[in-house]
């Protein structure tokens, strides 16, 4: 039954992302990935897309891995799932448990858990950046150039204007530069080979 | 109120990008200054309690906005508010989005975008890195949990990180809860 499967595996995605934003995706990928709902490519185009549209990244994730797998019913699923820990643990603390954050216990527990994610989101972003430039296995390496090339310019760009302007750039400017990127540098790569 | 509630959420979720961090100067700027709903020193806390609770922090937000103004409706209502906007939006997207990568130029585009999301991803890790505490027990934790991460993905090995999520929690819980009560409380 997909619907509850959606409903189940993303209420836990819910329940276990510590860390904001980017503390969920290792979470998410792993659930989405090894289910085989998508693949780890698609996925983080995937992550690309919800970074440049509104909401927060769980729920965009949710109703997207949702639809492509249950339709209209199963995005709901998905999205209610991911979305109900957080509703019930706040309705908790705001209604009864107004000192669980004071807790020491609960304190605890938080601070053991911080360097665990900020672990699993630098491992999923080494991974990527490992399997981005070409990394297909032990023996299938074979370099993207075309990849290398985008990352060394979007690396360059942005400590040039962080530095030298001291300007700040959100994600979704990122992701538009990286769009650009991607565009003219594989556009020039297809006219040398021409 | 309850449609207020909603329609303010809604905006919310509507105008943010990126999630986390971009939504809470949102909820300053409507939630504070223009509706009043809580004052400077209550958002604080909130942000607190959002950032050591699991989920994203907009939800959490929107249920404990929505609940102190009008009960658990209050807080259903909010929360639908924030969800709405990005059910529609990506499910629309989940439509078209396969046909939309078939386009040549859309694949071109898509190639550099990845590499924006491995460096957004660990841009985001490195700043959380810097602000861990510099203490023994959670770099040897980081170190840990990241290797190990690294060497099961390689070999393909699967675990489920919610195990190191959990074995993290416990051990925080045994060192500064049990073991030294005292500096946790510093």
């Amino acid at each position: 039954m997909i619907y509850l499967q959606l409903f189940l595996e993303f209420f836990k995605v819910g329940l276990f992302c510590f860390g904001g934003a980017f503390g969920m995706i290792p979470l998410i990928e792993e659930t989405v990935v090894t289910r085989g709902w998508l693949t780890e490519s698609e996925f983080f185009n995937l992550i690309g897309v919800c970074e440049s549209t509104p909401g927060p990244i769980a729920v965009n994730t949710a109703t997207y891995v949702g639809s492509v797998m249950g339709g209209p019913l199963g995005s709901i699923c998905a999205t209610l799932g991911v979305v109900l820990p957080s509703f019930l643990i706040i309705l908790l603390i705001a209604a009864v448990l107004k000192n669980l954050t004071d807790n020491k216990y609960f304190k605890g527990f938080m601070r053991g858990v911080k360097p665990v994610v900020v672990a699993l989101i630098l491992s999923t972003g080494s991974l990527l950046l490992l399997k981005t430039i070409g990394y297909a296995g032990v023996q299938k390496f074979r370099v993207d150039v075309v990849s290398v090339v985008i990352l060394v310019l979007l690396v360059g760009i942005y400590f040039g204007i962080t530095r030298l302007w001291k300007k700040k750039l959100s994600a979704v400017k990122i992701i538009l530069l990286s769009a650009g990127l991607g565009f003219v540098v594989s556009m020039a790569f297809e006219a040398i080979k021409v | 109120m309850l449609a207020e509630l909603f329609f303010t959420f809604a905006k919310i979720g509507l105008f943010t990008f990126g999630g986390g961090y971009a939504m809470i100067a949102q909820i300053k700027e409507t939630v504070v200054e223009q509706k009043e709903w809580l004052d400077e020193e209550e958002l604080m806390q909130m942000i607190t309690v959002a950032e050591s609770t699991p989920g994203p922090i907009a939800i959490n937000m929107a249920t404990y906005v929505g609940y102190k103004k009008k009960g658990v409706a209050g807080s259903a209502m909010a929360t639908l508010g924030v969800v709405v906007p990005s059910l529609v939006i990506l499910y629309v997207i989940s439509l078209f989005l396969d046909a939309f990568m078939e386009n040549k130029y859309v694949a071109y585009a898509f190639t550099g975008i990845k590499c924006g999301v491995a460096f957004l991803i660990l841009r985001a890790g490195f700043d959380m890195m810097k602000k861990l505490e510099k203490r023994v027990v959670p770099r040897i934790t980081f170190g840990v949990v990241f290797v190990l991460m690294i060497l099961f993905d390689l070999l393909s090995v699967s675990f489920s990180s919610v195990w190191f999520i959990l074995m993290g929690g416990v051990l925080g819980i045994v060192l500064y809860a049990v073991l030294s009560p005292k500096e946790v409380e510093s």
